[in-house]
């Protein structure tokens, strides 16, 4: 579904990824670790169109999208969600479920005015959607709260429910599970899986939580100082002795 | 009438009529700041551009400027919107892709150019002498009822304004709007176009000030550089959404017309107050210190009201009616 080669990414002097190559296959649940700087988010950044990359392809579904603007990955079925929250702060929970979906004639301004029964139609399923979703995530109760109020667990719940707005194919996430309750986080390894099948989402998931990384992931792709270390099962993640290393190296301790 | 009371009267009709056009601005400054934080620092342009080409579209043929169509005043308040519509967006694919700074400095200067222009090419406009015999509305009926008839046109408009912008802003346009304010990578990330929807903001806004502008032509049946200062068409239009409340429509016309209130009111007790402490040439000085009491009302204001008098809603079932 997509596949990564020699992509690279300096920000001035720094290395941040290095001929990075991997693939994601279709419908797998792909991990992605590796120690604090490994060049996890930035690998991320640059699937999603945020960054450019420095040097390298990524071909998604036999295309070359290296460097297309964000707004055109989201299209194309790349759907991300951000290791430090980015919700809509004056907006919303609701609302910020609501933005999300394609295909909103509401969203050209003269529909409004001209064709308010189309926009109001869309407008209730969009709503219908959201509401679906919050129940889901079981925070119906923050509905009209403004998100910029949540908690960060709480808004770490509403970054994974927007990818769940979308008809995506490829749902980038990036640590999920952190600064949320263990019950919870129970419940978004049941989402993830969920989604998987029954929207066919094909997931690559950022994690420092190895509990979480050993019952969802595979394969697993091991980052470190911007390359690929390895890529294998948990169980051959956790013999790699170079694995390790990293870690410690990194001054962190293996799961 | 008591003469006295109908002065009153007179004084309270110009008040409500120039504080509407302020408020049909303050709108127009609210779609680019309050709804997606565009710093848009040229408001005196687009309302300087409406002006002059309702003037130009609308007047008598006459040698000092060009012009002088006698087009009916629809027509030339649509065109005032078109041109200045078409130079927001020139100004806009420059300047909206690059940092938000840019697009206040950029502003600044195309009202600048504007004024330059205006004041320099003389045979087109008059220079500094500006044009004037520019027709209003019910000019023709007898005095007051000509004054309440164009003030019913500018409350007219400024309630279809205020209307469509409603409209705009709960809608899903509207949504994606504030997004992009409140969080641009994000709005990008849900797969919206920013540069489009700026774009949008950014025309629709200064198509709305140029009818302000062209209305004010109407009024004042004269224009010259003037009409485009700064202080008067783009500081006081940002004080008076501060004031009422950015992002919210209501606030932008109520804030509109207290402080054009209070600006009335600042030309009668500035001077006074000058005469009172004792200053020579108050005139001229209290022009200066008009300025400065704005100042500090907004200063002294923003402190207990940082979100204005009326702060932004949100709607809570989008879609639904009502909400
Ligand atoms: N925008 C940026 N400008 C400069 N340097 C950056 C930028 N983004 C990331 N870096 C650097 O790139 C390196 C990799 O960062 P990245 O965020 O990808 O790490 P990560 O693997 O996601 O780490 P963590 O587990 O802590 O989230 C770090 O050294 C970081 O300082
Ligand atoms: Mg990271």
């Amino acid at each position: 579904m997509l596949s990564v080669e020699k992509l690279s990414k300096s920000f001035g002097g720094l290395q941040a990824v290095r001929d990075c190559t991997f693939k994601i296959e279709e419908g797998s649940i792909t991990g992605l670790i590796g120690p604090n700087g490994a060049g996890k988010t930035t690998t991320f950044n640059m699937i999603a169109g945020e960054m450019e990359p420095t040097a390298g392809k990524i071909v998604f579904q036999g295309q070359n999208i290296a460097g297309l603007p964000t707004h055109k990955m989201f299209h194309l079925g790349i759907v991300r969600t951000f290791q430090i929250p980015h919700e809509f702060a004056k907006m919303t929970v609701l609302e910020n479920l609501m933005v999300v979906p394609a295909a909103q004639p509401g969203e050209h301004i003269f529909n409004n005015w001209l064709n308010p029964g189309a926009v109001r139609t869309r407008e209730d399923q969009v709503r219908q959607m959201a509401e679906d979703a919050l129940d889901f995530l079981s925070i119906s109760h923050l509905r009209d709260e403004r998100a910029g109020n949540l908690s960060g667990g709480q808004k770490k719940l509403l970054e994974l429910g927007r990818t769940m707005m979308t008809d995506a194919k490829l749902v980038l996430l990036d640590e999920p599970g952190a600064g949320v309750n263990p019950t919870l986080l129970l419940k978004i390894r049941e989402m993830i899986t969920r989604l998987r099948e029954e929207r066919g989402y094909t997931f690559c998931v950022i994690e420092h939580d190895m509990d979480l990384i050993a019952a969802l992931c595979d394969p697993i792709i091991v980052l470190a100082e911007g390359t690929v270390l390895m890529q294998g099962t948990m169980e051959e993640v956790r013999s790699n002795p170079d694995v390790l290393d990293a870690y410690l190296g990194g001054g962190e301790e293996a799961a | 009438m008591d003469p006295v009371l109908y002065g009153y009267m007179l004084y309270g009709i110009s008040l409500l009529t120039v504080g509407g056009m302020y408020a049909i601005l303050a709108l127009g400054l609210n779609v680019q700041w309050g709804f997606t934080g565009l710093f848009n620092a040229g408001i005196a342009g687009f309302f300087g551009i409406g002006a002059y080409t309702a003037a130009i579209l609308t007047t008598n043929p006459h040698a000092s400027h060009v012009g002088g169509l006698q087009m009916p005043y629809i027509v030339s308040a649509i065109t005032a919107m078109l041109v200045a519509g078409i130079i927001a967006f020139l100004v806009g694919k420059v300047c909206l892709k690059l940092r938000s700074d840019y697009l206040a400095i950029a502003t600044i200067g195309i009202a600048e150019i504007f004024r330059l222009i205006v004041n320099n090419e003389t045979w087109a406009t008059n220079g500094p002498r500006g044009i004037s015999q520019i027709p209003r509305p019910f000019e023709g009926l007898p005095e007051p009822i000509n004054q309440v008839a164009f003030l019913g046109v500018v409350l007219l408009t400024l309630a279809g304004v205020y209307w469509l912008m409603e409209i705009a802003r709960k809608s899903p346009w509207g949504r994606v709007m504030t997004a992009i304010r409140d969080n641009e990578t994000s709005a990008k990330a849900a797969g919206k176009n920013v540069e489009t929807f700026r774009m949008e903001g950014f025309v629709i806004g200064c198509m709305i000030m140029a009818l302000a502008g062209a209305l004010m032509a109407h009024y004042l049946k004269f224009v010259n550089p003037q009409t485009t200062d700064p202080l008067l068409a783009t500081f006081i239009v940002f004080v008076m959404l501060v004031i009422g409340g950015s992002a919210n429509n209501k606030g932008a016309i109520l804030g509109a017309f207290l402080v054009w209130t209070l600006w009335s009111a600042s030309e009668i007790v500035a001077p006074r107050l000058l005469e009172a402490i004792g200053m020579t040439d108050a005139g001229i000085r209290s022009a200066y210190v008009r300025i400065f009491l704005i100042g500090l009302l907004l200063q002294i204001f923003l402190q207990k009201n940082p979100q204005g008098l009326l702060p932004e809603t949100r709607p809570s079932s989008p879609g639904k009616n009502g909400s």
